[in-house]
């Protein structure tokens, strides 16, 4: 066990924790967007920033890829650590404002104007997707490229890949995109990419076998 | 596909591949034999890479389009690259992009009809100190205003 402190109480978490799942597993929420359980830490979103040390050494470090270390102090929600996640919130949602997750994160931490030129982006380059891809569907299908400001997340040569099994797991787990997941609500679709996704398990032999994320899944709705 | 690595190039793929700890730890050195080997890196060649290593083509792509050293088939004798990020932006690389898009004739991204320039504008090229920032194949010029750049562009052979 590893003893360190957050927010002034003295906890001990087990080796190997990061100091987002410490704090979560002892009840100190720490908002989150492109940490996902099951899929490796990232630390894309920002999000998840906590201030570790004291004094002047403090400093702003993504919980969710720093691992506990034997006597630290971290606090997770002081002046500085809000001003930060407020910041990334503000940028988050200017870059993709239609997005539902982003837009309640920006409700529930009081970011209540928009000082950026509004980009409507439909990415945030989590890389969500491309860690579900490839740790959980085992498909490596999809990925980033590009740099900068280019940067994308696609198949690659932008033509579809032969490693997608058109499980949909890479839109289950957006969260900019969530919404397309309800085109059996045409009225809630907001870019209707998946009515252009064919049916996965509509046609092939042992469906059953197959490993579908889609809820609701489209091909599913139908054939009931 | 018909595309493969020649006998000589697969044996010194297979010394690279020993210095690594994984198969696709060695993608960027395999990337430059491939870049020797066919002059230019296109899609089928990085269809080819990812096989010879046991990645997705998405993989390589990925690591092939966040790096700007790797020659695209149909560039020029000499790729220039103009840093275009934020030191260099701050130091008036913009007005050094212009002054070769005006003086070569062709935009950024684009390569002269007679095969001798390509003009990039790339993402950091890592020596903010001493912006703007120009790299002519593999060779990097710092401090650039568009009189050196002249000079530059007039002393290649």
């Amino acid at each position: 066990m590893i003893t360190l402190k957050i927010n002034g109480l003295p906890v001990a978490v087990e080796a190997g924790s990061t100091i987002l799942e410490a704090a979560q597993f002892l009840g100190f929420p720490i908002p989150t967007l492109c940490h996902m359980e099951g899929l490796s830490p990232y630390g894309a979103c920002r999000l998840c920033v906590v201030e570790i040390g004291e004094g002047p050494r403090a400093r702003l470090v993504t919980s969710c890829t720093y691992p506990a270390e034997e006597g630290l102090v971290v606090r997770t929600a002081s002046a500085r650590v809000v001003r930060a996640r407020r910041m990334v919130i503000e940028l988050l949602l200017a870059s993709c404002p239609q997005s539902r997750t982003i837009q309640d994160l920006a409700s529930a931490h009081g970011v209540h104007q928009q000082r950026f030129r509004q980009e409507h982006e439909d990415c945030i380059l989590c890389g969500r997707c491309v860690r579900m891809c490839e740790e959980q569907m085992m498909a490596k299908a999809i990925g980033f490229q590009g740099r900068g400001e280019r940067r994308t997340i696609g198949t690659p040569f932008n033509e579809p890949s032969a490693q997608c099994r058109q499980c949909g797991g890479c839109i289950y787990v957006c969260p900019a995109c969530q919404l397309r997941c309800t085109y059996n609500e045409p009225d809630k679709a907001i870019c209707g990419a998946c009515a252009n996704l064919p049916a996965p398990c509509l046609e092939k032999e042992g469906a059953a076998d197959m490993l579908c994320y889609m809820s609701p899944c489209v091909a599913c709705e139908i054939k009931r | 596909m018909s595309l493969a690595f020649s006998e000589r190039a697969r044996a010194e793929i297979d010394r690279l591949l020993a210095r690594y700890p994984t198969r696709g730890a060695a993608t960027l050195p395999v990337l430059r034999v491939a870049e020797r080997e066919f002059g230019g890196i296109d899609d089928d060649v990085m269809v080819l890479v990812a096989d010879t290593l046991d990645l997705s083509p998405a993989q390589v792509r990925g690591v092939f389009s966040f790096y700007t050293h790797l020659r695209r088939p149909g560039w020029g004798k000499y790729v220039l690259q103009v840093c275009a990020t934020l030191s260099c932006a701050l130091r008036g690389c913009e007005g050094l992009a212009d002054h070769l898009e005006a003086r070569l004739g062709i935009r950024a991204g684009q390569t002269t009809p007679d095969r001798r320039f390509t003009l990039l504008k790339v993402e950091c090229l890592a020596r903010c100190g001493e912006s703007p920032v120009l790299q002519v194949n593999d060779d990097m010029y710092v401090n650039v205003t568009p009189a050196k750049a002249d000079a530059i562009l007039e002393s290649l052979p």
